[in-house]
């Protein structure tokens, strides 16, 4: 029988406020592909960072055994001394070196402090060959695509000389056949000998090459599967806490007349003026209704909302848009929201929040106008909304001075929703409303977002989990390359159905 | 049966946290407080290293005037700075204007029917608008051009570096009439007649106050306490906790005492200096325009995050351009204050002085990446930087060691606020 390579032991974390792992127990055997599954916000990136020391030895509770011997990493540097690399989602590649440079960085081929470009090169082009790409070593990492670069962070990793290589959502933005490359690499590790943890959300992926599995939910092992006994319910039962039919909270749609209308809207790319991104979409949404956007990543459906909010993104936009059948000007984001429509990102961090300033501040800024008179706000008043908000959307903070750097994703996503419900808007987009938050925080957004389409307004969802637009919404527009391709209602809608809309304009298109 | 008691307690409990303790309240605001104890101790320090000169009378009024320049700009440089910007022109602006100023009322001949132009007061205006002018040029390139703002303000630097000079043909132009002199050389008025203490009179001297003056510092306090109480009376009536009565009533006395002290010490020589006023008049507004005004919060706003400020309806552009105009216009008034106060206007004035106003401003807690800084804190470290330089030169420190110690103050208060974010991180 092989035997444990690494044992992870009561593992342990707390960050100021939350406990992110409670006695997680986590064995691997020696050269096994080793599945690590769980929701968003699970843990599963935590625990790896726990055993690649970059939450150093003495900052976590547990043990971590590691080819028979305990182990105290204090650093990267300490791990990858000992042949576990882990590769992170966002890749570590600096784009303006080139694909050897980036290999040997912090580990360059140098005597004496002087480099060996020779040396580089050649090593550069083996391990490049070990991973199946045949790119000019020189080439700068910008200028390969994502697939590639992936592969180029796992040559860095072998010539680490890894022995257990951990691989954190390693095809989340890859294509179908890159992913493919990537898996039946992993297959091909395994014959040498390296030992892989690969963590994943897509089930297929982890059935066709992992041996076992470990589930992880709210910090805690749930339990380690043979792959043979696995199936994707039992997977999603056990990563849920709860069956299928309890992740959406139930409605009774009441919808009325049209609120808004777009006519014919086209976008062009803001730095390639040539290229058509948004490409003559016609769209509507009803009163009290909530509307889905489905389709793959890059399809144009954030690109379309932020051009309609205040022409955000994008140049060059024409078409019309109707609010009760009166044409309003969105030009400007002043002009949208004092139109009525909301747009709350789908990067909290980057566009929806400001991190540094505390809860209060980012409730109330997209509406100063109701908290002040003659542009003197009301501190009381301002105080009583954020409070009044906190409730409303479940905000779990100690008081709304609370910096929302500091909140969870799920309660920065509640900052964020508190800050557009504040607004009052008619019509609110919601771009990947639940990306990266816990199970139970989306359900409460999902009790949300009905309480509003009780309230009358009409809500667009763009999302890139179908369960979730299936789950929500009452009606879908399915989009691909710029184009509204598919238009269904939700009851009459399914996974496959909206896959075959968006596989069939492709055909068309191309 | 059992009596469950509620997690968060019985209702008596509940009353009791809404008034915190007090010396959780007090670690709570040390960050804010920290400053002012730093202050006070320098002040302290050099009070006893220059054998009680530092807090003679007329040298406080001179700490004052010395320092007036660098407060009046500093306070537009906080708002350049929470912005997330910076701006490196505002010595050479404050030169140049200095220069303008000096060529209106001295330097140039006027005809008859524009000798209006001449006059005090208008020339005052014509560069307030100068510099606002400037500083809107150099906003509009920064806000609608997006040239990063350390660019475009350190050409503008060079330019009135440059302008200065050549509008004063490399003379010093001087000296100013007296209302203008009045700006930074004059005091208020004692409408209301000197009062002699004979009982703390000094080696046969008496000690006569300027009556005004204290006045008005007895009412800015007396303004000060009524405006607390009612702020916290009706944060109270709406149910929000407060501050404990004890930290609140120490710093409503600590503050008081300090004002009338200060007050005293001025009245004691020649009362409110007139610049005193226009700073103070200053200094309240940016305090209300940071705190209340829609405007301030949205410097705050885009300064933490320019994305998510712009996706939220601010109007970061227009913000922007406002507040490098606002700048200006206090870089012109800074550079009138300078001039009056030298009474004539050099080639080299305002030269270097946007390091000592930026240094203040990050002394006084700002950070470098925007979205953080008080307007009391940019006060405080100017008066921090000002008072070292008085203390060190009457002790007769070399200005080489000055500079390094001063460098050595920047590092250490930067070095120090981080270290604090980072421990209640």
């Amino acid at each position: 029988m092989s035997k444990t390579i690494l044992e992870m032991r009561n593992i342990t974390k707390t960050f100021p406020g939350v406990k992110a792992l409670s006695d997680v127990n986590l064995d691997v055997q020696e050269g096994e592909i080793h599945a690590i599954c769980g929701e968003n916000g699970a843990g599963k990136s935590t625990l790896m960072k726990v055993l690649s020391g970059v939450y150093p030895h003495g900052s976590y509770e547990g043990h971590i055994v590691y080819k028979g011997e305990e182990q105290n990493f204090r650093s990267i540097r300490d791990s990858e001394h000992k042949g576990i690399v882990i590769i992170h989602q966002e890749l570590a590649l600096v784009p303006l070196l080139s694909i050897a440079e980036n290999i040997f960085l912090g580990n360059e081929q140098a005597k004496n402090g002087v480099i060996d470009w020779d040396e580089t090169r050649d090593g550069a082009r083996k391990l490049l060959a070990m991973v199946g790409l045949s790119e000019d070593p020189d080439t700068l990492v910008t200028n390969i695509g994502l697939g590639k670069q992936q592969l180029v962070e796992i040559a860095k990793a072998l010539s680490k000389q890894v022995q257990l290589l951990i691989l954190d959502e390693p095809t989340a933005s890859l294509s179908e056949k890159d992913s493919q490359a990537l898996l039946d690499l992993l297959l091909e590790f395994k014959k040498q000998g390296i030992t892989s943890i690969i963590i994943s959300h897509k089930l297929n992926e982890i059935s066709r090459v992992a041996d076992r599995v470990t589930v992880i939910r709210d910090g805690r092992t749930i339990e380690t599967m043979d792959t043979n006994d696995i199936t994707e319910d039992r997977i999603i039962t056990s990563m849920v806490g709860r069956s299928l039919e309890d992740r959406y909270p139930s409605r009774e749609p009441k919808i009325g007349d049209v609120v808004l209308e777009v006519k014919n809207w086209s976008v062009y790319h803001p730095q390639h003026r040539e290229r058509q991104v948004i490409k003559n979409i016609d769209i509507n949404l009803r009163k009290g209704e909530v509307v889905g956007i489905a389709g793959l990543m890059g399809s144009g459906r954030t690109e379309f909302a932020m051009s309609l909010f205040g022409k955000s993104y994008g140049q060059k936009i024409s078409g019309e848009v109707f609010k009760n059948g009166r044409k309003i000007d969105v030009a400007n984001v002043g002009k949208a929201i004092a139109n009525g429509i909301a747009y709350a990102t789908e990067d909290r961090k980057n566009y929806g929040l400001n991190l540094i300033d505390h809860i209060k501040h980012n409730t109330t800024i997209a509406n100063l106008a109701g908290i002040s008179r003659w542009g003197v706000i009301d501190d009381l008043a301002e105080l009583d909304v954020a409070n009044d908000y906190r409730k409303k959307t479940n905000i779990r903070s100690s008081s709304v001075y609370q910096v929302t750097g500091n909140l969870s994703g799920g309660n920065q996503q509640k900052v964020v929703l508190s800050k557009w419900l504040y607004a009052n808007p008619e019509v609110l987009i919601l771009d990947e409303p639940t990306r990266g938050i816990d199970v139970g925080a989306k359900y409460e957004i999902y009790t949300i977002i009905n309480q509003l389409a009780a309230q009358g307004k009409a809500i667009l969802v763009i999302s890139s989990e179908m369960p979730e637009l299936l789950g929500i919404t009452d009606r879908l527009y399915v989009m691909n390359e710029g184009r509204i391709v598919g238009e269904m209602p939700t009851s009459e809608a399914s996974q496959e159905k909206i896959m075959r809309s968006i596989v069939r304009a492709e055909g068309k298109a191309s | 049966m059992t009596v469950h008691t509620a997690p968060t307690g019985t209702p008596a409990d509940q009353a009791k946290s809404s008034e915190l303790s007090f010396i959780g309240a007090l670690r709570a605001n040390m960050r804010d407080y920290g400053l002012l104890l730093a202050l006070i101790l320098i002040m302290l320090f050099f009070q006893y290293f220059t054998a009680g000169v530092l807090f003679k009378p007329v040298n406080l009024t001179n700490i004052i005037l010395q320092n007036s320049y660098i407060i009046v700009m500093a306070l537009g440089m906080l708002l350049v700075i929470v912005a997330g910007h910076i701006d490196l022109s505002v010595g050479s602006v404050s030169g140049f204007v200095g220069a303008l100023a000096a060529m209106l009322m001295v330097g140039w001949k006027f005809p008859p029917e524009l000798a209006f132009l001449a006059h005090p007061i208008v020339a005052g205006a014509i560069c307030l608008l100068a510099g606002a002018a400037i500083g809107a040029a150099q906003g509009y390139l920064i806000a609608y051009h997006k040239i990063p703002s350390f660019i475009v303000t350190l050409a503008g630097m060079l330019i009135f570096k440059g302008l200065s000079l050549a509008i004063l043909a490399g003379k010093s132009v001087g000296p100013f009439p007296t209302e203008f002199q009045l700006l930074s050389a004059g005091f208020i008025p004692d409408l209301i007649g000197p009062t002699t203490l004979p009982w703390l009179a000094e080696n046969g001297q008496n000690v006569v106050l300027h009556t005004t003056t204290m006045v008005i510092a007895i009412l800015a306090v007396v303004g000060s306490v009524f405006f607390s109480i009612r702020t916290r009376a009706r944060r109270r009536a709406r149910g929000y906790d407060v501050e404990p009565f004890s930290l609140f009533v120490v710093k409503n006395l600590v503050i008081a005492a300090l004002v009338l002290f200060f007050a005293y010490m001025l009245a004691s020589y020649r009362g409110l200096p007139n610049v005193l006023v226009v700073m103070g008049v200053l200094i309240a507004f940016f305090v209300f325009l940071t705190k209340r005004l829609t405007f301030g919060r949205r410097i705050y706003a885009l300064g933490g995050n320019l994305k998510a400020a712009a996706l939220s309806g601010v109007k970061t552009e227009r913000t922007t351009f406002y507040i490098f105009a606002i700048m200006g216009a206090l870089a012109a008034l800074a550079g009138m204050i300078y001039a009056a106060r030298l009474n004539s206007a050099t080639p080299k004035a305002g030269q270097g002085l946007e390091l000592d106003v930026i240094a203040a401003v990050f002394i006084g807690g700002a950070s470098a990446l925007g979205g953080v800084g008080q307007v009391a804190g940019a006060v405080i470290g100017a008066f921090i930087m000002g008072v070292m330089n008085n203390g060190m030169s009457i002790m007769g420190v070399n200005i080489d060691w000055q500079q390094m110690i001063k460098g050595v103050v920047l590092l250490a208060a930067v070095f120090f606020d981080l270290y604090n974010k980072n421990r209640s991180a």
